[in-house]
């Protein structure tokens, strides 16, 4: 059997037997280890994301479909532009993981890398996707249909509704996995190595990046410049905890940054390969007004913005066949990632769940009339507030230094699970805003 | 009235034969069921005689006539009017008399009356400086038989019913907040006063006696949440329930341990559902009658089910344009139903299940999404009122409804891919088949045959719908004939795009073309051929030109009026080939005529054609040589001299008129065929020389050549030249037209199956966007090297022995790319790395201990 794909070239390495030994140490079921060998036989490497959702195998399933289904299949934008989208999302978050590895997809996509050199360099389409990216990604409630309005204004860099649905589903998906990957820790550990150039067919999923055996240099510098403060944080004890743990860590980060900067010159001479060497790319490049940051939704409230109730624009009722009808086939599938979310078990009791859920979409201003949010304060511990908070509204780990999550001999596989359900609440939080703002645009 | 008493009678008939234990209960409870005891003493209450039972049945559908009586009374006329709201509307009811109706909102509850110069506002019942989330109603029910009743399910998961009667402001009777989530659903009994029924979120469904504080009974569907609950109108203890997974289910109100019937309606949550209220009359024969229900989903489809057989039936489906939000039988009227949609549609419609494809009628007046439809009387089918998103209030005549039906093209014309012509109109435009005949014969002049392939009726259109039934014939092109497509595949098929030298593609494909009696596309490659072809010997030139161009016209002119002569003779079998060819070459001289003078190039064409090219030289004179004994057989010469004396206009063909489908065969046309020639051939005759010119000079021409037969709609050339021409071409034309000619070749290709040709054509295309269309589905499956089971799976896992499939014995990863392999130990791997490895080792990598050669 000879088939032949393409010219391509194949590093020796034991990266397999590797990661195939982490699999099997993952005493879950066989369909997570399947999963995992697919996905690892398929591009030769797992990413770590993947890695951790494995503990919730039917849920790992519908996350890569999707995924796979948002990257790769029919819809309206180029692929090179999905891939740029998504790195300007998870430079909202200054996740590095995320944007080298999308910068690796967009270079494989035949992206121009001129690009990678900053939002300057990307077409203007590109940049006018900027502000609803930037919006979305801390203040969604501020989504508004003018938003929509100056998106979609016929013009040479107007873009089209469905191609803007997809924008914002991909900007969606890629803030709400950064959540994911700041909780689960997964962008400190395993920076990418930037030599990604072998002609693998586009596999199921992102991938390759997360290259696990070289990535043992020390994770790259954090932005070189100044880490900015965020004026607003109010005074909820809460935040102010926050606020101190972030000042603690911005310190911290500028002691080393010294070091860093040797470091990295180091490895860049070590590494200097080819124009790769971007993939290491700073995210603040692609990110504009660095200053724009999460605030409390509960104190803008009394101005102007209303609160954001389910029981009128709900995703089940609204938001679905608002997605579907735009970009055919993704409503199911993000249908069955919330489904299979809902329905992961849950060893403490589904209240707790339920108050996770509604807590974090309290955060981005959505409420339930059928809620008592004092099931809140009642059931979450402090420290697991803080520790949702974190991970929704700052997961930024040049920022936020990632605090444990210390509740009550939580297993591995219940942080993973609470990590799932931030990323999908958020997920679901940020794409009833942008729907609801194309909705109101569509009846204008 | 009368209908209504035997109808009566009907019932009280089915009641009691079939269930005589359901009729028990209904009248120990005299009208009230007594809910607990149905559970726990289900044997007491069926000791009550059979004859009261009678009795009391009869008494109550006596009851249920005078009520509806009353209701019947007190219709009244109206127009198509509306009112602003405050806020939106999310639900809207309205009373028993169709006097008033109730709007129900997050943050609006007012009853208006019904007057006939508009809406009035009579109450609201929204009270207190910040009221409570108890306000905040998802849905609203106006009791059916006290007019002072009224219930709603609140956002916040209450069901709160509310007494009209009561002095104070705040009408606000009973609160029960026993659901956990948001209810979206009451329902009052239809003829029970005190009885109520709530769905929620939560899952579960709640009976209410009104009497006491607390549900007396509680239902759990076990699957999602629930979003529509409705009691059935014909069977005292059924009600039906949809669920957000897409089941619906059927209770008995006794029996709240389980249901009686489920069933999955719909993929994804089912929104609404309505029972038909249609009289039983119609189904006199059926014991345990429940009719039919209609369901609308989020998956844009309305379902009827009849319900009265033992398995639940789908009889309808309506697919719409949006997910269905409400559903509500139209009064008095069997088949219609009104449907208003949850998202981006704004319009309501009314339907006619039996024609599933397009709307009754339409209400376009709503500007935001529709929340709320109500009839509104039970049994008035022209008024209908709906509450909407955008804050208003209306009463929709059904007069002043749109009729899409009117508006919408009553007949169909298609063309088949091998020119048959499919045909469909109403049946009345159909009855004269003569004259259909006639239009077919004179737009088609291939001569057709027809014939109905089918005809279907629908028998009996009792309801004002318009006519549905139409008439479809289909028109069979005769083979041969000028509709017909049989060219396209034999030149697609025989075309040469590739693999020989420019000269011989085009003397090839010129070939083909004349061999299918299509002179002008043969002139047209024997032209590219010239024009491209490298110059053999310049310095040759002027002697043979000036020769032939002397000698061949006169040749030419005179065979041409031979020719035509000779045709005119003939008789009319072969009439309408020849004279189609013989006008191309009218239309062709026209032209000729027409340019010559101005631009001055296709002289410079016929020059350099002749000195250029020693083979064409030849060629023509064998031509010529061959046609001279052949006179007579016209169809054959006329290509060749079209050959020859068309070289000047072949270029240009853009400024050619499209040829007229009409074909006269008169003699004035042929006898002024004389005159023009000569004035060509003068022309031509005085105008040649012949200096070299490079091939880019022609680019220009052949560019406007194959945008002209592009425009023609012989996209084959123009896709065939520029593949052939290749480089010579490409940059003349820009990247998003040759696209379109692709894509428009290869749709026309695939179309007739010729896969082939299709990719190949692909291949050889320079379009990126046309060469990755190659790239699609280019699965290939394969069998598992340990198991030799087919993988069917993603990726390169086997799923039966769970091993990776064909492994790189060097680096243990999975082989994508050249697989090699020893054939001796039929260990392998990566090409590269197995050559790397027997550099350094004479054993097989697997250590296997096989000594492999790698040679």
């Amino acid at each position: 059997m000879i088939i032949c794909t393409k010219n391509m070239d194949y590093r020796f390495g034991t990266q397999c037997q590797f990661v195939q030994n982490q699999v099997m140490v993952n005493s879950e079921k066989d369909r997570a280890s399947l999963l995992c060998m697919k996905a690892l036989a398929n591009r030769g490497r797992l990413d770590s994301v993947s890695q951790q959702m494995a503990s919730h195998p039917q849920y790992l399933e519908s996350f890569l479909r999707t995924q796979h289904y948002i990257l790769y299949m029919d819809g309206p934008l180029p692929l090179h532009y999905r891939h740029y989208i998504a790195i300007m999302a998870a430079a909202r978050h200054h996740c590095r993981y995320l944007v080298s590895l999308h910068s690796a997809q967009f270079l494989r996509v035949d992206g121009d890398p001129l690009w990678l050199q900053g939002l300057e360099a990307a077409p203007p389409r590109l940049r006018h996707l900027d502000h609803i990216n930037k919006v979305l990604a801390h203040q969604p409630w501020l989504t508004a249909r003018s938003h929509i309005q100056a998106l979609l204004k016929t013009g040479e860099q107007c873009w089209s509704l469905a191609e803007l649905v997809q924008a914002v589903v991909l900007l969606a998906h890629c803030h709400s996995l950064c959540s994911f990957v700041f909780g689960s820790g997964s962008d400190s550990d395993s920076i990418p190595t930037p030599r990604v150039h072998h002609g693998t067919p586009p596999g199921y999923c992102l991938c390759d990046a997360a290259n696990g055996n070289t990535a043992l240099l020390p994770p790259p510098a954090g932005p070189t410049e100044k880490a900015p403060r965020r004026r607003s944080l109010d005074s909820s004890c809460e935040v102010a905890y926050l606020r101190e743990q972030i000042q603690k860590s911005q310190e911290e980060i500028k002691e080393r940054k010294a070091d860093r900067l040797h470091s990295q010159t180091l490895s860049h001479a070590d590494v200097e390969e080819e124009d790769e060497a971007m993939f290491s790319a700073d995210p603040s490049r692609f990110v504009t007004d660095p200053e724009f940051g999460y605030q409390e939704f509960a104190r803008r409230e009394e101005d102007h913005f209303q609160v954001f109730r389910v029981q009128d624009y709900s995703w089940e009722d609204h938001g679905f066949s608002l997605v579907n009808r735009l970009y055919s086939d993704i409503g199911h599938l993000l249908d069955e990632r919330f489904r299979n979310v809902a329905s992961l078990p849950f060893p403490h009791s589904p209240d707790l769940k339920r108050a996770i859920w509604n807590y974090i979409h309290c955060i981005y201003g959505i409420r339930y009339d059928d809620y008592d949010y004092g099931e809140v304060n009642r059931l979450l511990e402090r420290g697991l507030k803080l520790y949702i908070k974190a991970v929704a509204c700052y997961p930024d780990s040049s920022k936020t230094p990632l605090c444990p999550l210390s509740w009550a001999h939580i297993k591995a596989s219940e942080k993973v699970h609470v990590n799932l359900l931030v990323m999908e609440a958020r997920l679901q939080a940020e794409l009833l805003y942008a729907l609801r703002a194309i909705t109101q645009y569509m009846i204008a | 009235m009368r209908r209504e008493v035997t109808s009566a009678a009907n019932v009280n008939n089915d009641s009691t034969s079939a269930s005589p234990e359901r009729a028990h209960l209904f009248i120990k409870g005299q009208c009230v069921i007594p809910y607990e005891d149905v559970n726990r003493d289900r044997v007491n209450v069926c000791v009550t005689s059979r004859t009261d039972c009678h009795a009391r049945c009869n008494f109550y559908l006596e009851l249920r006539l005078e009520m509806e009586k009353m209701t019947r009374v007190s219709t009244v006329n109206g127009r198509t009017m509306f009112c602003h709201l405050d806020a939106p509307a999310n639900a809207i009811s309205v009373c028993r008399d169709a006097t008033q109706v109730v709007v129900a909102g997050r943050n609006i509850f007012k009853i208006y009356g019904l007057e006939e110069e508009g809406f009035v506002e009579r109450l609201n019942l929204r009270v207190g400086r910040k009221p409570s989330l108890n306000f905040s109603c998802a849905d609203v029910m106006w009791h059916q038989m006290d007019e002072n009743l009224l219930a709603t399910a609140a956002t916040n998961g209450a069901v709160v019913t509310w007494n009209l009667a009561r002095s104070c402001r705040n009408k606000q009777e009973q609160l029960f907040t026993e659901h956990k989530r948001t209810v979206n659903k009451v329902c009052f009994h239809p003829t029970e006063v005190n009885m109520l029924l709530s769905g929620s979120q939560d899952g579960f469904m709640k009976c209410f006696d009104l009497r006491k504080k607390e549900s007396v009974s509680t239902f759990s569907g076990q699957s999602e949440s629930v979003r529509d609950v409705q009691f059935s109108i014909k069977d005292y203890f059924t009600f039906a329930a949809s669920f957000e997974n897409g089941n619906v289910q059927l209770w008995d109100i006794r029996r709240p341990d389980r249901y009686e019937r489920m069933f999955t309606a719909h993929t994804g949550p089912v929104f609404c559902c309505d029972w038909h209220p249609e009289d039983s009359t119609f189904h006199m024969h059926k014991v345990l009658h429940r009719g039919w229900l209609a369901t609308g989903g989020r998956d844009k489809m309305v379902k009827v089910w009849d319900m009265s057989t033992n398995r639940v039936k789908e009889i309808y489906c309506v697919q719409t344009i949006a997910s269905v939000a409400r559903v509500k039988w139209r009064p008095e009227r069997r088949y219609h139903l009104a449907t208003c949609s949850m998202m981006v549609d704004h319009n309501i419609y009314v339907w006619d299940v039996r024609r599933p494809f397009i709307p009754f009628a339409t209400f376009e007046e709503h500007k935001d999404v529709t929340t709320g439809i109500v009839w509104r009387n039970q049994h008035d089918p022209y008024y209908l009122l709906s509450g909407s998103k955008d804050s208003t209030l209306y009463q929709h005549m059904f007069k002043d409804a749109s009729r899409p039906v009117d508006r919408a093209n009553p007949e169909g014309l298609c063309f088949g891919l091998f020119g048959d012509l499919a045909f469909a109109a109403k049946e009345s435009l159909m009855t004269a088949p003569q004259s259909v005949g006639d239009v077919g014969r004179k737009t088609y002049p291939g001569g057709d045959r027809r014939y109905p392939i089918f005809f279907f009726k629908k028998p009996d259109v009792t309801e004002q719908f318009a006519q549905v039934s139409s008439a479809l014939s289909v028109f069979e092109s005769e083979a041969g004939s000028s509709v017909g497509m049989d060219w396209f595949i034999n030149t697609a098929k025989s075309y040469l795009l590739s693999g020989k030298p420019f000269a011989e593609l085009c003397e090839h494909n010129a070939q083909v073309a004349k061999k299918l009696n299509r002179p002008q596309e043969s002139t047209t490659w024997t032209m590219l051929r010239i024009m491209f072809s490298e110059p053999a010997n310049p310095s040759l030139s002027t002697n043979h030109n000036l020769n032939k161009s002397g000698n061949l016209p006169l040749v030419n002119s005179f065979s041409m009026k031979e020719m035509s002569a000779a045709l005119n003779e003939r008789n009319k079998e072969n009439r309408q080939d020849n004279l189609h060819s013989l006008e191309t070459n009218l239309n062709n001289n026209d032209e000729n005529e027409e340019t010559e003078g101005s631009e001055g190039q296709a002289e410079y064409l016929f020059g350099d054609a002749e000195l250029d090219d020693d083979d064409l030289y030849s060629m023509e004179h064998d031509n010529q040589a061959a046609e001279e004994p052949e006179y007579l057989l016209p169809q054959e010469a006329f290509p060749l001299r079209h050959e020859i004396m068309d070289h000047p206009s072949a270029p240009e063909p853009v400024q050619e008129k499209p040829e007229s489908p009409h074909v006269s065969g008169s003699e004035t046309e042929s006898t002024c065929l004389t005159p023009m020639e000569s004035i060509n051939l003068i022309s031509v005759s005085q105008l040649l020389f012949s200096p070299h010119l490079p091939p880019k000079f022609f680019c220009p021409i052949v560019k406007e050549m194959l945008c002209y037969y592009a425009e023609q709609g012989d996209v084959q050339m123009a896709v065939s030249v520029l593949i052939v021409l290749g480089d010579r071409i490409r940059k003349e034309i820009d990247e998003l037209t040759q696209e379109h000619w692709y894509m428009s070749y290869i749709d026309l290709l695939q179309r007739f199956e010729l896969w082939n040709v299709s990719n190949e054509v692909i291949k050889l295309s320079t379009c990126g966007a046309i060469m990755c269309l190659n790239q699609a589905s280019t699965t290939l499956h394969i069998n598992c090297s340990n198991c030799k089971r087919p993988m069917s799976n993603k990726g390169w896992i086997c799923d039966r022995c769970h091993q990776c499939a064909s492994v790189c014995a060097v680096c243990h990863h999975v082989v994508k790319g050249l697989f090699v392999w020893c054939q001796g130990c039929s260990h392998g791997g990566h090409l590269e790395h197995v050559m790397e490895w027997l550099k350094q080792s004479k054993h097989c990598p697997a250590g296997c201990g096989h000594l492999c050669e790698y040679t």
